[in-house]
């Protein structure tokens, strides 16, 4: 690589390492340079990325101390973001693929589904949800009084709110 | 129904995407609760530090304002300072009656617990007690709080378990919760009330006179730490202000004679804020604790003749070796320095991860506490565990150095409306601590999470913008700095890193850039729209900019001052004393303000022009707009 390139890379990295010390900080409760694992997932998403539930697992696994100890350091945890956030891996789902996604599920294509059905695809499907995500979506999701979802504008209602 | 294979692996690959899509939105929410929450936190200390460094002004203005009212002056030291068991219910109680046309609560002395029922009643239905019962109360319960001993020892049992609650904060519809949850208390209920149950929260009376008159009638049972906000000092600005000078006057012994904290079955402390490695709980059971009148009060000496040998403190404040000063009166008592340090400490400290003792340099007084702190403290004296208050908590409860330190604090929603979690713990000896949490929310429908941050949010950055705001002339002065090029834009990080230097907030800047700045294409942030939609009103069309900005910005401190000042609660005090407050005040502050510019102002803000400034009116004449307060973000309609 050229000198200039070096050194455009320095401050590309130099920054990374700005944001996640911030995002790790705002979890970092009793400020000693740890947080608790179960928050590692939200910090690696609210850095912009989208790994799935696995992958997500494997990030921890790459993290955790060998006896895991419940915390994760962040001297372990800055290497392997940065790199993550070089390589621009487990990029966002655009909106239009989402759209797509639901169109999928919505084989009629009513242009909405229904409760039941929404329950059926997030529990049983996939990366199932929990309990608790599913009422989370249902609630802002779910329109009352036909007690069905319309996917189109629950997703323009989301990106607006993301922006 | 799709039955082939390849429409099942199309489906599951469907349900994955929005999966992960939701997982991913759902972080960046809880991310953003987060971030609101340390700008309400990171605001509050700051505030709480910018009022103890008060003390060191007020040391530097008795020093020299004493010429300009010096009668005065030591009246109000005296009557700050001095014992006053002299007077007696005659000057306070019976100089007010009751008219027969008050409609409100009565209360038959001595309480019992109808009076109790009464008033929890009488409150709900947001009617107001009569002053001549608050001061009645008041004044019974500083009598009994005198018997009690600086620490209490409660036991439990199985039939007998004790509950605590942490910060109430004036924040009545917990303290209803707790009592609805858990019951009233009584001998077979009894509570620890651990501090901070005035201030900031609007029912800071109410609560106070739920749990004074509870404590009268079970004073066994009912036991009241001391906060570092039950400190007449720390809320003089606050609207206790509205209830005049007598129940103010009570308060400031009210609140010395709480006791420091309570021991549960000789194993768990309980204190409001926190220890330090020096706290000796043998010297904290025998100190004369009504003499820690406030963390503000400097005991300064205005006689010069005595001889003295006065040292600092960490909070700023000179004391000589013996704490005692003599003025033209009566002989002034103070704790000696290590004293008021040990008590400063209870009340102020927070616990951390890192190991050692340090300074508490986000709020200004008390310290940071390590797990090994907590470990030597707690073996010295055969303790299991403490038990503190004084943080705000998302779920209302912490557990911090491994299970030893517990945290609770019980006003929900503290910061906005979805902030937090309120908690409460029962102990019973030999089993664990049990955790009970609860929110108390406006709302009649349970709102989306969405909903709830972005309420939070919305209030954390309106905050935010004002603090920005109030620093407008440093702030723009250190972005020009950095502007070489005078482009008007300046990186990210040059942008975060004058924002964090001026305002003196640790904050997660780059994540916060886009709710408070302008970016381009290119990723550089246009500074100046750092200050767009809010400015700060004038008062009068003449008032220069930088006046402005900068008395609002010490606007709380200034309160604070001028209530100090204004001997006879009267919220006048006279252009003369304005213009000598203000020339201490801005020499000692630094602040590069013309003095001709104040004194245009004070004659200005003299409307009547009879020689008085109404400092409440003055102090309310700045104030922040914000554009586009009321309109709707797009997007929010509730569509569940």
């Amino acid at each position: 690589m050229t000198k200039e390139r070096n050194q455009a890379l320095e401050i590309i990295v130099a920054e990374f390492h700005k944001k996640i010390k911030e995002a790790f900080e705002v979890f970092d409760h009793e400020s000693n340079n740890t947080v608790d694992v179960r928050e590692i997932g939200t910090i690696i998403r609210s850095l912009g990325c989208c790994p799935t539930e696995g992958e997500l697992h494997d990030l921890i696994a790459e993290v955790e101390e060998e006896e895991p100890t419940g915390y994760i350091r962040f001297e372990k945890f800055l290497p392997v973001m940065t790199e993550i956030l070089l390589e621009r891996r487990y990029r966002p789902i655009p909106e239009d693929v989402l759209l797509r996604a639901f169109e999928v599920l919505d084989s009629a294509k009513r242009g909405f589904l229904t409760k039941d059905e929404l329950i059926k695809y997030m529990t049983e499907e996939g990366e199932p949800f929990s309990q608790e995500e599913m009422e989370e979506m249902l609630s802002a999701a779910i329109d009352p009084e036909s007690n069905s979802i319309h996917y189109k504008d629950y997703i323009t209602m989301m990106v607006i709110d993301e922006n | 129904v799709p039955c082939s294979s390849s429409s099942l692996a199309v489906s599951l690959k469907a349900a994955l995407i929005i999966q992960n899509w939701y997982r991913g939105y759902k972080a960046r929410l809880k991310a953003r609760q987060h971030y609101a929450l340390t700008i309400f936190q990171s605001i509050e200390y700051a505030d709480e530090q910018g009022q103890m460094q008060l003390s060191t002004f007020f040391s530097f203005m008795f020093e020299n304002y004493a010429h300009v009212h010096k009668e005065e002056l030591e009246l109000r030291k005296q009557s700050l300072e001095s014992e006053q068991d002299m007077r007696d219910r005659h000057d306070y109680v019976d100089l007010i009656d009751v008219p027969d046309s008050y409609n409100g609560p009565r209360l038959q002395f001595p309480l019992t617990c109808t009076d109790i029922d009464l008033l929890l009643e009488a409150f709900k239905e947001q009617q107001i007690l009569h002053a001549h019962y608050v001061l009645e109360v008041l004044f019974e319960t500083k009598k009994v709080l005198k018997q009690m001993p600086n620490f209490t020892h409660v036991q439990t049992s199985p039939s007998k378990e004790l509950t605590i609650c942490g910060d109430l904060h004036g924040k009545l519809d917990d303290l209803f919760m707790i009592f609805y949850k858990n019951g009233l208390p009584s001998e077979n209920n009894p509570y620890v009330f651990n501090g901070d149950f005035v201030d900031r929260g609007k029912n800071s009376i109410e609560i106070l006179m739920i749990l004074c008159v509870s404590f009268l009638v079970y004073p066994n049972d009912l036991h009241l730490n001391r906060g570092n906000h039950e400190d007449f000092m720390m809320n003089l600005s606050s609207y206790f202000q509205l209830h005049g000078k007598r129940i103010l006057q009570i308060l400031e012994e009210l609140y010395a004679w709480l006791p420091i904290g309570t021991i549960v079955d000789n194993e768990i402390l309980v204190i409001h804020g926190g220890i330090s490695e020096t706290t000796d709980l043998n010297l904290l059971h025998h100190v004369e604790r009504n003499k820690m009148k406030s963390v503000l009060i400097p005991p300064t000496e205005t006689n010069r003749d005595y001889d003295t040998d006065s040292k600092h403190n960490k909070v700023g404040v000179t004391f000589n070796a013996h704490g005692r000063i003599k003025t033209n009166g009566s002989p002034i008592e103070h704790l000696p320095k290590h004293e008021w340090e040990q008590i400063i400490d209870i009340l102020w400290s927070d616990p951390r991860g890192k190991n050692g003792c340090f300074p508490n340099t986000g709020r200004g007084g008390g310290c940071y506490f390590g797990p090994d702190v907590t470990s030597k403290i707690l073996n010295k004296y055969q303790l299991k565990m403490l038990i503190r208050s004084h943080e705000c908590k998302p779920e209302g409860y912490e557990i911090c150095h491994d299970g030893k330190v517990v945290t609770i604090f019980s006003a929900s929603n503290y910061y906005e409306e979805g902030s937090n979690r309120g908690a409460y713990i029962k102990l019973c000896s030999g089993t664990a601590p049990r955790f009970f949490q609860y929110q108390v929310t406006k709302a009649t429908c349970f709102q989306p999470l969405r909903q709830r941050v972005y309420t939070m949010e919305s209030s954390a950055i309106k905050i935010l913008k004002e603090r920005v705001i109030s620093r407008k002339s440093d702030l723009t002065r250190a972005f020009q700095l950095q502007d070489h090029r005078k482009s008007g834009k300046l990186s990210l990080s040059q942008w975060a890193f004058c924002m964090e230097n001026i305002l003196g907030l640790n904050l997660p800047w780059r994540s916060l850039s886009s709710n408070l700045v302008n970016i381009d294409k290119n990723g550089n942030v246009e500074y100046m729209s750092s200050f767009q939609n809010i400015h700060i009103e004038k008062p009068v069309q003449e008032a220069h900019s930088t006046l402005v900005e900068t008395l609002y910005r010490y606007r709380s401190d200034l309160e604070i001052i001028f209530n100090a000042i204004d001997t006879d609660h009267s919220g006048l005090i006279s252009v003369e004393e304005f213009r000598a407050m203000w020339k201490l005040f801005s020499a000692h502050y630094n602040v590069l303000i013309d003095d001709s510019q104040v004194n245009k102002l004070a004659n200005l803000m003299d409307l009547n022009k009879d020689g008085s400034i109404d400092f409440n009116e003055f102090l309310k004449a700045f104030y922040v707009v914000h554009r586009y307060e009321d309109l709707m973000k797009p997007g929010v309609t509730n569509l569940g």
